[in-house]
Order: structure tokens, then sequence, then C-alpha cells
């Protein structure tokens, strides 16, 4: 089949760390871990003790008839796709026609849903709920409300697939532009915190019940219990690589194939042969062999199941020559915006020239320390990093990131 | 309630609400047109009215005729007189 390359020229972020693609690169490269104690209030009956929120942020410079339809995870999506679009050097007022956006959530917002129930079950009433409440719980609420606030007139997707969402979004709207339906699409997912999902993998044995918050997320570890909740969005510009010749945009790095499987045989357990067939066929897609694969960006949550089902997969394709990291130690795991946000990491990861390590591996489980766990940073020449991203339900998904050979300004 | 108290709480919660300039709640502001509210806006205006007074509105009839500020200063006038009658 004939495709179309396709490049990212702008990248835009709202994590824990704060606002900001570049804050999350200096957090991550600083070494900080953005995991601190949750509220009480939030953990009554519950086990896990810590979270991974954004910090404060102004919201307000999303004008109120647009923020009126946001929960939060919205106010983040949207300010990263502001900061996306600029770093692609496109203005809101002169955007190119026929901009779409593909983006998701693992929900639409939990907390909204539950101010509706709240007070109609209180009152048996419906009367004093505002206008905008269904914007908010949507599960298209991320994407729309990036539509509404950049004003996009392309096609609007929202692949909902919990933690594989950003990802998902990235892959559907690179296969878009590949195929030569879009020029250009934005791409991205985010999530806030809420208690549901939080929840949902403290029932499931899955979240940490670590008291310390600084080694609450530890991926590959012996000692992981399970994985911290975190929120935030992430937003990339993607483009056909004509379309980016043709604006003399600088090109930060290129999507050089994207695999997504399903795997019927458990909704929640993680399935070692699909996450290797996902990464070897996605190899195939992009024409590479294992050997040219630099790095292993891992979705590892710090869940014991997960984490040992990828490195498995991982060691079974690659053996145990290429390095593997996941991020989720430093800012837990941030739900449908975690495909995005490591995305961007390993962009910086591309152009810096340098691999991010695990935070807290102390001691690499047995049973995974057949890999190339990385425990410091180390500098090397990428050409091709893999991003795996897994999901609850049965949701798999790879993708190749490369440099672009001439990535600074093409002529 | 005297007007001077009916326009202090509904400018109050209008502003609070909708985030506008206080300078621009004036009697004459329309609703749409000066103040940018829209029809989303509106059923969230009688909302905050609703609970700002403790009354009732929705349903109300004469929500349709409201145009400017002085218009709802005035219709709440009404509602408050006639809730107090009905007392």
């Amino acid at each position: 089949m004939q495709t179309r390359r396709v490049v990212i020229t702008g990248m835009g972020a709202v994590s824990p760390y704060g606002a900001g693609s570049e804050v999350l690169w200096n957090g991550l490269t600083n070494n900080i871990c953005t995991i601190k104690p949750l509220d009480p209030v939030h953990m009554s009956g519950l086990h896990f003790k810590n979270a991974s929120l954004v910090p404060e942020i102004n919201s307000k410079i999303i004008p109120r008839e647009l923020r009126r339809a946001m929960s939060p995870m919205s106010v983040y999506a949207v300010l990263s796709a502001w900061e996306a679009l600029a770093q692609a050097g496109l203005s809101l007022d002169d955007l190119p026609p026929n901009l779409g956006v593909c983006a998701s959530s693992t929900l639409g917002s939990a907390q909204a849903l539950e101010d509706f129930f709240r007070e109609y079950i209180q009152t048996n009433d419906i009367e004093s709920v505002r206008s905008t409440v269904f914007f908010k719980v949507m599960s298209h609420s991320v994407a729309s409300n990036i539509a509404m606030a950049c004003g996009l007139d392309g096609p609007l997707l929202a692949p909902c697939a919990a933690c594989a969402s950003g990802l998902l979004s990235i892959g559907m709207a690179y296969e878009n532009i590949a195929l030569g339906k879009e020029d250009y699409m934005l791409a991205g997912a985010a999530d806030e915190f809420h208690i549901l999902t939080s929840a949902t993998f403290d029932r499931l044995g899955a979240a940490s019940h670590e008291e310390n918050p600084l080694i609450a997320s530890r991926p590959f570890d012996k000692e992981r219990d399970g994985l911290v909740i975190g929120e935030g969005a992430g937003v990339l510009f993607l483009e056909s690589l004509e379309s980016a010749q043709k604006r003399n945009a600088t090109i930060l790095a290129e999507i050089s194939a994207f695999t997504t499987q399903c795997s019927s045989k458990s909704i929640a357990s993680p399935d070692v042969n699909t996450m290797q067939m996902c990464m070897s066929k996605t190899l195939k897609n992009a024409s590479l062999n294992v050997e040219d694969i630099d790095y292993v960006n891992a979705h590892a949550t710090a869940t014991l199941a997960g984490d040992l089902a990828e490195a498995k997969a991982i060691e079974a394709l690659f053996g145990n020559h290429v390095p593997v990291s996941s991020l989720k130690g430093y800012m837990g795991h941030t739900l449908a915006a975690s495909g995005a946000l490591e995305m961007i990491a390993s962009i910086y990861m591309l152009q810096e020239g340098l691999i991010v390590p695990n935070h807290n591996l102390q001691n690499p489980d047995p049973a995974c320390a057949h890999l190339n766990l990385l425990q410091k940073t180390e500098k090397k020449q990428l050409k091709h990093i893999i991003k795996n991203s897994f999901a609850l339900g049965g949701v798999y998904a790879a993708l190749i990131l490369s440099s672009y050979a001439s990535s600074t300004k093409v002529s | 309630m005297d007007i001077s108290r009916i326009i202090e709480i509904t400018n109050t919660a209008l502003e609070v609400e909708f985030e506008l300039d206080p300078k621009k709640l004036v009697p004459e502001a329309h609703i749409r047109d000066d103040l940018g509210l829209d029809s989303l806006d509106i059923v969230d205006m009688v909302i905050v009215l609703e609970k700002a007074f403790q009354i009732k509105l929705t349903n109300k009839k004469e929500l349709s005729t409201l145009f400017t500020l002085g218009d709802i200063y005035g219709f709440l006038e009404t509602i408050r007189d006639s809730n107090i009658d009905q007392e």
C-alpha cells in the first residue's frame, strides 16, 4: 500500500510537572518525581496513598465561553493543543483549512458525572444542573473542546481506549495522514484524576499501597507493588512530509509505523503474545528489523503482572540488547495522557541523543532482569524508538518514532 | 426586599457566574448583545438567580420576554412581591 511520510512539527503538554513540553522534559531530566501524598479526604475505604496531579495552572487564559464546557482534562488538552500549534508555527487566527483532531481520554469527566448524579439522587430534581454538564461527560469531550478552542473544521475523532488512548489517537491521526485522507491533524489525549479510576485499579489489586510517594511507582523493580494514578495531557501536531516541507516547518521527528491489536484472552490481564505481536507487526510495517531499534519506551506501569508481561514480550523480540525504560516512575500513570506525554519525552530523547532511565529501579525484578533496563541516563544517538501503550479491555498499541534525517529546517 | 438589594444580588450572581466586568452591569445592558450571554448561559443564569434569591423561576413564561438587565430586575421584583403576597 502506498503511504505518505508523516512527521511531527509541534508538541504541547500539561503534565504533573506543570504546563509546557519543556517543563516536562526538564522535570524528567532533572530526575524529579511528581508523586505526592493524596488528600486523605479522597482515600476513605481505599488503600492507595498517593497521586501525581497537575499543579495549579492558569486556566483563565481560555475564554469563559469555551471553558464552561471543559472539565480539567479538556483544559489540559486545550493548553497542550495551543502549545503544539504555536510550536508548529501556526496561529489560531490563520489555521490551515480542514484541520482535524484525533484526541481522547479514558472516559468523560467522572467528576462531572458524579456531580450530576449527586444532585439528582439527593433532590430527585435536575433543574439546578448546569447546561454544560453533558459537554464534560461525553466521551469525545477532549476532542470536541480542542476543536472548539482552536476553531477546527476538519474531522473530529475520539478513539477512547483507556490507557492506550494517547498512542491510539496519535496512531490513528498518523494513519489518516499516511493514507492521504488528511494533510495534518492535532492528536493526543488527556485525563484528570478521579477516585473512579484509582479505585478501579485498587480493586483489581494493581494500585500501589506504598506510603512513601517518592518510591511508590517502581516499574520493573522487585519491590514494585502497583501503579500510581496521574493526570495531564499531551498533544502533537502531525502533518505529511510534503505539508511540512511546503510550510518550511521545523520537523521534530517522524512516525514510521503504528499498530494496534486486541487480545480477547482477558479483559484485565496482560497478554504477552499480543504485546510481542503488536511490536513485531509495527517493525514489519516500518520495514525495520529488531536491531534497528535503539530504545524501547515501555508502557510498564509498575504493576506486577503488566511489567512482567511486557518484559517477556520485549525480551522475546529484542533479546537483552536494546535499552528499555518506563517513565511511570517519575510521574505515575497518567492514563490516557501517558502515551502522548511519553511520545513527547521520546521526541526530546531523539533530539537530545539521551535516554531517560527508569526511576526508582533499585533492584530489578529477576524475572525482568534479562532486559537492558536503564538505571542511569544513557547518551546515545537514536534513530528509531518503539513506544508501547496497553490498556484494560484488551487493547495493545505500538508506534515507531524515528529521527528525521535532516531534522532542522527543511529546504 | 427593595430594588437596590435585588440589583446588588443579581449583579453579584451574574458577575461571578459569567466573569463579567461589573462596569457593564447597568440596567440598559442587553443580556446577549452587551453581556455576551448565549442560550446555554441563559439556562445557567436562571439557575444562579434561583439560588441567589431562593425562588423557582424555571417554566416562568415571562423569562422569554427578558432582554436587558433592567428587565430582569423588574421581573425579580414582581416575583418577590408576588411571593410575599402569597405568604
